[in-house]
């Protein structure tokens, strides 16, 4: 490989991988924390904003109408626990360990759940969930943005890798 | 020195291998400054100051000398405003501006294809459609986010840094005109939100986000991002292959083709684009179905078409700036057999300003008679003797086209591309040894074949399915 830090084109994040969004129809890395909004399994009109702090791991989750999650008063809520699975699939085991820094030699989502579990974690009291569902509410709205046919010389920048995650 | 051969329009590859007097001092300014990035320019250390000077030292003799020489002091000084970056970020384009021009001669002279007479236009400060004041306003909140990093530098990136990009960025994306910056400032604040603390990064892509910064802070100079349409095309399309770029937010498509005008006069390259945003879990072959209802080509690549234009717009540069309404669909035409007759003798398109940049440089080239093998770096197409590294790592997801396929070839439409101080082929397409059957990149841009596109078709219809309906619950209220 050509020298990486004298690449115009040096690949820095594999795409993410698509998975099914069904339970889950946003999931990111990003502001510090693994973030997302995971469907409720019973009223399809609900979701819940769910989080996990990189380092200290606290945790978060609510409804979209900032209700709190009951699951979620003393541990690791189902809505956390899959939100971790589906960031795995989408990011992969290896980039979702290292952003939350949970060491592992080899991560997978249960091993990275019961090691968050296991350090007690406290819940997060920083409120995110506005921020988050915002997050989602714009993510949605890349539905909305009309294509151009006008050339984007920039995106010269962004090659396709067959990297993966 | 000896062009290739007109006749047979296969690359002359030893003609590449020659070195450029100035190329190292050259990239040597432009990594000094990179440096000066890396720590950020918030409290210079004596280090930064030599990178700064560096560079203004790099444009000696140009109209940018003295305010370069300026900016450089203030920065060094600890005290650079936003507008000494962006004579520094204007210094740092330049030079490799002129990097850009010299590789360009040298493609020439592999390609031996004529370069466009046609003098770039485009000059920043071109028209650019009313509601000025908004976009104004949003054009200095970016470049404003850019200098909170230039003083951060990449080291001291941190999430409350990056995250400022966020409202900037929605807006502007919402705006067709301010698009192409939009684009380029998410895929960058993506990267740079992935890597935070920066402090605790294992390396930093230094040369890349020193020139995404720089670009970002030129585009936000009102004017600097417009597409001035100099004319129209009629005549005939013939398609060479799709290259498609993407990030999490986004994907474009970029057809190259030779355009041969119906009045006669000579045939050159062109390229059609389409752009569109998407989720971050809309990925390979799932990306076409949002672009394919706005570039009609891409049916045309897939039933391998050329297509009749009439009075389509295009630029200085050689961008076709589609609408259907402009193209019908026209008779077959084998890019192999547009490669190997049409090509030799199409015209290059010159580069707007702004574009004179390696990493823009994708000239389409038809590579016949080499042998495939490997060193250390990966693939290798060894043409007379001479090697040519393939960047088979381009080679999207989104296509039955495969490195496998890719060693295997007796032939190869390409884009010659440069980037870390050495040329490479990005494979397009190819016609594999024994059966002489051809494979391309973009097969699937028209409607996906095989179970494997059809497959990544249906599942990014799901999840975009999905998104829908979560949109039409949660935004109504
Ligand atoms: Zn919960």
């Amino acid at each position: 490989m050509p020298d990486w830090e004298k690449s115009s084109t040096a690949r820095v994040i594999p795409p993410a991988r698509p998975r099914k969004l069904a339970k889950a129809p946003f999931v990111e890395l990003a502001d510090g924390r693994l973030q997302g909004v995971v469907s409720s399994g019973s009223d399809i009109e609900r979701v819940y904003v769910s989080s996990v702090t990189a380092g200290s791991y606290a945790f978060a989750c609510s409804t979209n109408n900032n209700r709190p999650c009951g699951g979620a008063r003393g541990s690791f809520c189902n809505h956390i626990r899959t939100l971790i699975n589906e960031a795995v699939l989408q990011y992969g085991a290896g980039r979702v360990a290292r952003y939350l820094r949970v060491e592992l030699a080899e991560p997978d989502a249960d091993s990275m759940t019961a090691a968050m579990s296991a350090a007690r974690p406290a819940p997060d009291g920083t409120r995110a969930a506005a921020t988050v569902f915002s997050r989602f509410l714009r993510h949605l709205a890349y539905l909305e943005l009309a294509p151009v046919t006008t050339p984007v010389p920039e995106l010269q920048w962004f090659p396709p890798t067959r990297m993966t995650a | 020195m000896v062009p290739a051969d007109p006749d047979d329009g296969v690359m002359r590859a030893d003609l590449l291998a020659g070195t450029i007097a100035g190329l190292d001092e050259a990239l040597a300014a432009v990594d000094a400054f990179d440096q000066v990035l890396v720590a950020g320019v918030l409290r210079p250390q004596p280090a930064q100051a030599a990178g700064l000077t560096r560079l203004a030292d790099a444009v000696e003799g140009t109209p940018l000398a003295a305010p370069a020489a300026v900016a450089a002091g203030r920065a060094a000084a600890g005290a650079a405003t936003e507008e000494h970056l962006v004579v520094l970020a204007a210094a740092r384009a330049a030079v490799l501006g002129s990097v850009h021009d010299a590789l360009m001669i040298q493609i020439a002279e592999a390609t031996g294809r004529a370069v466009g007479k046609e003098a770039a236009s485009g000059q920043p400060g071109a028209s650019q459609p009313g509601a000025s004041q908004h976009r104004a306003s949003l054009l200095g909140a970016g470049r404003s986010w850019l200098c909170d990093l230039a003083r951060s530098g990449w080291r001291g990136l941190d999430h409350d840094v990056v995250s400022g990009s966020a409202p900037v960025v929605s807006a502007m994306l919402a705006d067709p005109v301010l698009r192409r910056l939009a684009t380029l400032l998410d895929g960058f604040a993506a990267e740079l939100a992935a890597c935070c603390p920066g402090a605790a990064a294992e390396r930093v892509p230094a040369r890349r986000w020193a020139d995404l910064w720089s670009r970002a802070m030129l585009l936000t100079l009102p004017g600097a991002a417009a597409t001035p349409v100099t004319g129209t095309a009629t005549g005939r399309l013939l398609p060479l292959g799709v290259d498609l770029h993407e990030h999490a937010t986004a994907v474009q498509a970029q057809v190259h083709a030779v355009f041969e005008p119906a009045d006669g006069t000579g045939s050159r390259l062109v390229r059609a684009s389409v752009c569109a945003p998407k989720p971050d879990t809309v990925v390979g072959a799932g990306v076409w179905p949002l672009l394919r209802p706005h570039l009609s080509l891409l049916a045309a690549v897939s039933d391998g078409r050329s297509m009749d234009l009439t009075d389509m717009p295009v630029t200085a540069e050689g961008d076709l700036i589609w609408s259907d309404a402009h193209a019908r669909p026209g008779g077959p035409a084998d890019p192999f057999a547009t490669a190997r007759v049409a090509l030799p003798a199409a015209a290059e398109a010159v580069t707007a300003p702004l574009d004179r940049h390696p990493a823009r440089i994708a000239v389409p080239v038809f590579l016949e008679g080499y042998a495939a093998g490997t060193d250390d770096d990966g693939l290798v197409f060894t043409v007379a003797g001479h090697p040519l590294a393939v960047d088979d790592d381009r080679v999207p997801a989104a296509g039955p086209l495969t490195p496998e396929a890719v060693a295997a070839s007796a032939a190869c439409i390409g884009l010659l591309r440069w980037d870390a101080g050495a040329f490479s082929v990005q494979p397009l397409a190819v016609e594999t040894t024994g059966r002489r059957a051809a494979v391309h990149a973009g097969e699937w841009a028209g409607g996906a074949t095989g179970t494997t596109g059809v497959k990544a078709e249906k599942a990014a219809a799901d999840a975009v399915a999905v998104l829908r309906e979560r949109a039409g619950r949660l935004l109504r209220k």
